[in-house]
């Protein structure tokens, strides 16, 4: 019963920071201060799976969409939208913006409370799948797909490098550039 | 159960603790030193050469394949930990498996290495 109180602290205390975070993200005039309120959104996302005791998911958000997807999305600030500073991105399309997020807003709460309405999940508790479990079902049934993946990151490098590469090694004119 | 939750408490503590550490070191020697600002002393490099522009500079493109390198790499060591658990009772088959998939990232790592990509200018 108390560690039930504790956990219901605890999960609306990351949602607040969660939806605080996720504002700022879309309100903030400088795009940087943006990604790191991602980065902010993101940690509450990853401490509710611990909270949900799904641990290898925790972590992996942690890895791939803190680690990853913000150094990618930095980046491309860096290579594309300098120099980053203050900025007013607001159009006069602002208003049509606003109409389409609301009715999108209310078409997901919509169908999200008209399917989960009033279920009751129980937490796995003892039984909730451990890395253990997971590793077992991608090393032995789903092997195929691990492997594509390696194939698929494979890909992605390869465009990287045809993006930066530089065409003739040998001349040094193009140096700096 | 109650194990799961405490260890994550520890890691809350730890968190907590390396967090004020930090503020508190740095508003505690605030309180301490004396402070007059001067233009001078509020350059990036007090006694360098006086910085050009702003802070904010486009940068090169090459710097764009570290990143992939490292989304990549971090990709792969997402898949690690699961495969370290379950490593002794598969054996030989996950050893395997992880050699094809490392492999394969490898080969990305060669083509950079070849197209000169990781070459300081």
């Amino acid at each position: 019963m108390n560690a039930d109180v504790v956990r219901e602290v605890f999960f609306w205390g990351v949602g607040a920071i969660m939806v605080i975070a996720a504002l700022r993200v879309v309100t903030t005039q400088n795009v940087v201060h943006a990604a790191l309120y991602l980065v902010g959104t993101l940690m509450g996302a990853a401490a509710l799976y611990v909270l949900l005791l799904a641990e290898f998911v925790a972590w992996a958000q942690v890895l791939i969409y803190v680690g990853a997807v913000v150094v990618l999305m930095l980046f491309g600030l860096m290579l594309t939208r300098a120099p980053i500073g203050k900025a007013n991105y607001d159009n006069s399309q602002r208003p049509l913006a606003a109409v389409v997020a609301a009715v999108l807003f209310g078409v997901m709460s919509w169908i999200l409370i008209d399917a989960f309405s009033g279920t009751e999940l129980e937490l796995a508790g003892e039984n909730a799948p451990r890395t253990q479990d997971i590793g077992a079902v991608i090393f032995s049934s789903y092997v195929w797909p691990f492997e594509i993946v390696s194939v698929l990151l494979l890909a992605a490098l390869i465009g990287a490098v045809m993006i930066a590469r530089r065409d003739e090694p040998e001349a040094d004119k193009e140096v700096g550039s | 159960m109650r194990d799961y939750y405490a260890q994550y408490v520890t890691i809350g503590i730890f968190a907590i603790v390396a967090a004020v550490l930090v503020v508190g070191t740095l508003q505690l020697s605030r309180l301490l030193r004396p402070s007059h600002p001067t233009a001078e002393k509020l350059t990036t490099y007090e006694s360098g050469i006086d910085p050009i522009g702003a802070g904010w500079a486009q940068t090169s493109v090459r710097y764009y394949v570290y990143a992939l390198l490292f989304v990549i790499f971090d990709v792969e060591a997402v898949f690690l930990f699961p495969w370290a658990t379950v490593f002794e009772s598969l054996g030989t088959q996950a050893f395997v498996e992880m050699v094809i998939f490392v492999g394969i990232l490898a080969l990305a790592l060669l083509y950079a290495i070849k197209k000169r990509l990781l070459e300081w200018l």
